[in-house]
């Protein structure tokens, strides 16, 4: 028996009278708990039940890292050229078009200057969203330039590395941006100005195996996949399964190629004794 | 093994030599017809390998006999002495280097190392080097610059190694760390791709103040066949992932991408291994030369400069 009946059957509220819930409003974690995203906001976007890190762009981190969310952004007009003409499924122009319409970015990578903490702070930081967050030109200018001002200014130079590697769109262009981006970091690193480079899910591929691996300070989040090659294509090389928890964070600093794993929520407080100890 | 565009030329040289033994043993004058086979045989290798497709210069890239790093350093040096080991892991077979003198002159050469039958291939896994090659190549680039020693690599690699060892020993940082000391060594460095130069892997050894391809080589960001798999979900539109991604030595000149092109003979590489060893000997003596008489600094910075102008924004 129900409790109750239904006496008029179907759905009888008109279209235009359907109370609409905005997209993004709430947030499911992993656990599979409901959470409102004020709270995981507030909470730096790491999920509270399982300290889950939710993956963020360049906006959430500069909010995140800089004092009131005050900063000035370098470079933000650049925007990708077509210089191979590269066409797959769809010219690289349009690509890059329905890219920057979709995510409201001009490409990969967003850098800025500000303060933290009253520290001075130079970050480039990478947006996943963006075509997989791929490095071509527009991605290795920016952090040239980037590091460019570090020099010029003695500022720390923070990299938020977060990247499935080349952009195969750029083909050798792209691959030149890891020789231009080390470049850059040796003369910063003849300079004596601190480098810190945060490793996030998922850093692979040529990120890997240029800037970010490059750091005075290399430093992840708990659970980010590291890597060079991905865990796809080692499966095909080796074929085996990989070991549970190959290529995370936890197992990169096992084997001695990180500096310290950081929750989100303690970053801004860590990178500041950091800073201030080689002030 | 032949490639397909190189049958008909072999089918011709074969008839040649028909037509050479039976002039021998007859009377016949048969010259003209010898002469005439002779220049259609020329002309033919000069229409195909005039017109190479881009994915036939890749293929060309990996014959089985194109000449590799040591056939090279062995036919261009007086005396050479092969170094190993990274001094932390192991020897990695799939990168060489050594001490080697061209006309009295001590070059510090290093490259990937390919393998010419199947036992070898495995030695050398199929040129593809772990970390340890990598740092065992910066490690003899120190000692290059410790004596103040020029340095010659050779390029010749599908890739790094994707293998499970190989991430565990850092590969990405192998590879980085080679980039940023690369830049700042205070000899004449300079690269030449010989065959396949595939992405990072490629790129681990060559940061230079020189950086040439052989003609029928190719340089970029992926292999045509893995662009192929991801771009288009098949391994089936390689030749046009090779048309897409311009990797050949005259694209890769055009985008100013490399700093020149060692022509290679007519037919290609493997064709002729004195000949193109010469002209790479040339090649490198000629750059040594000019290179020589910069300063430490004025050859940095224009290393640093050469590479931060690639790239194209708008």
């Amino acid at each position: 028996m129900a409790w109750f009946k239904r006496q008029n059957k179907g759905i009888l509220t008109p279209t235009e009278n359907k109370k609409e819930a905005p997209d993004g409003l709430w947030y499911k974690t992993p656990g599979g708990k409901i959470i409102h995203m004020r709270e995981l906001k507030e909470n730096a976007y790491v999920s509270p039940d399982d300290e889950y890190h939710v993956r963020i762009g360049s906006k959430e981190y500069f909010e995140i890292l800089f004092d009131d969310n005050k900063f000035t952004e370098l470079d933000k007009d650049i925007s990708s050229a077509d210089p191979l003409e590269f066409v797959d499924s769809k010219p690289y122009p349009v690509r890059i078009k329905q890219s920057q319409e979709k995510t409201d970015l001009k490409d990969a990578v967003r850098s800025a200057h500000g303060k933290m903490n009253g520290l001075d702070l130079c970050v480039a930081c990478m947006d996943f969203s963006f075509i997989g967050g791929s490095m071509g030109s527009v991605v290795g200018e920016k952090i040239a330039r980037a590091i460019d001002y570090s020099i010029k200014k003695k500022v720390p130079f923070l990299m938020i590395s977060k990247s499935g590697g080349a952009r195969m769109m750029e083909a050798g262009f792209s691959l030149m941006q890891m020789a231009k981006t080390s470049a850059k970091l040796a003369q910063l690193s003849e300079a004596k100005i601190p480098y810190i480079s945060l490793l996030t899910d998922p850093t692979t591929g040529g990120v890997t195996a240029s800037y970010a691996m490059l750091g005075d300070f290399n430093i992840a989040e708990p659970g980010a996949l590291i890597g060079f090659a991905g865990p796809r294509v080692i499966r095909e090389t080796i074929g085996k399964d990989l070991p549970k928890g190959f290529q995370s964070a936890e197992f990169v600093l096992d084997h001695g190629f990180l500096d310290f794993i950081v929750d989100r929520r303690q970053l801004k407080s860590k990178l500041t004794t950091l800073l201030k100890m080689l002030k | 093994m032949l490639l397909e565009f190189e049958q008909p030329i072999v089918e011709l040289e074969n008839k040649l030599a028909g037509m050479k033994s039976l002039a021998e043993e007859s009377d016949v004058d048969i010259s003209d017809a010898i002469k005439k086979l002779e220049d259609k045989i020329v002309s033919l290798k000069k229409e195909t390998f005039q017109n190479l497709t881009r994915w036939q210069r890749v293929q060309l890239s990996r014959h089985p006999d194109r000449p590799y790093t040591l056939d090279y350093i062995y036919e261009i040096t007086d005396d050479f002495v092969e170094l190993h080991g990274d001094r932390t892991v192991k020897d990695d077979k799939a990168m060489v280097g050594g001490f080697g003198n061209v006309d009295g002159q001590t070059f510090m050469f290093i490259g990937q190392q390919k393998g010419r039958n199947t036992k070898q291939r495995q030695m050398r896994n199929f040129g593809m080097a772990n970390p340890e090659g990598y740092r065992k190549a910066l490690r003899l680039m120190k000692m290059a610059e410790k004596f103040n020693k020029p340095i010659v690599t050779f390029i010749d690699t599908p890739g790094a190694f994707p293998g499970l060892e190989a991430e565990e020993r850092g590969q990405g940082e192998a590879i980085a760390r080679n980039l940023k000391e690369m830049f700042m060594l205070k000899v004449p460095v300079i690269c030449i791709i010989i065959g396949e130069g595939a992405s990072g892997g490629a790129l681990g050894i060559a940061i230079g103040d020189k950086v040439l391809m052989l003609e029928n080589t190719w340089y970029s960001v992926i292999s045509p066949e893995s662009c192929s798999s991801i771009l288009w979900r098949s391994w089936d539109y390689k030749e046009q992932a090779a048309e897409a991604l311009k990797l050949t030595a005259p694209d890769m000149l055009k985008n100013k991408l490399i700093d020149g092109i060692i022509p290679e003979p007519l037919g290609g590489a493997h064709t002729n291994l004195k000949a193109v060893a010469e002209e790479v000997k040339k090649t490198i003596l000629k750059n040594f030369k000019t290179l020589d008489k910069k300063s430490v600094d004025k050859r940095i910075e224009e290393r640093i400069d050469k590479f931060s102008a690639m790239g194209v924004v708008k």
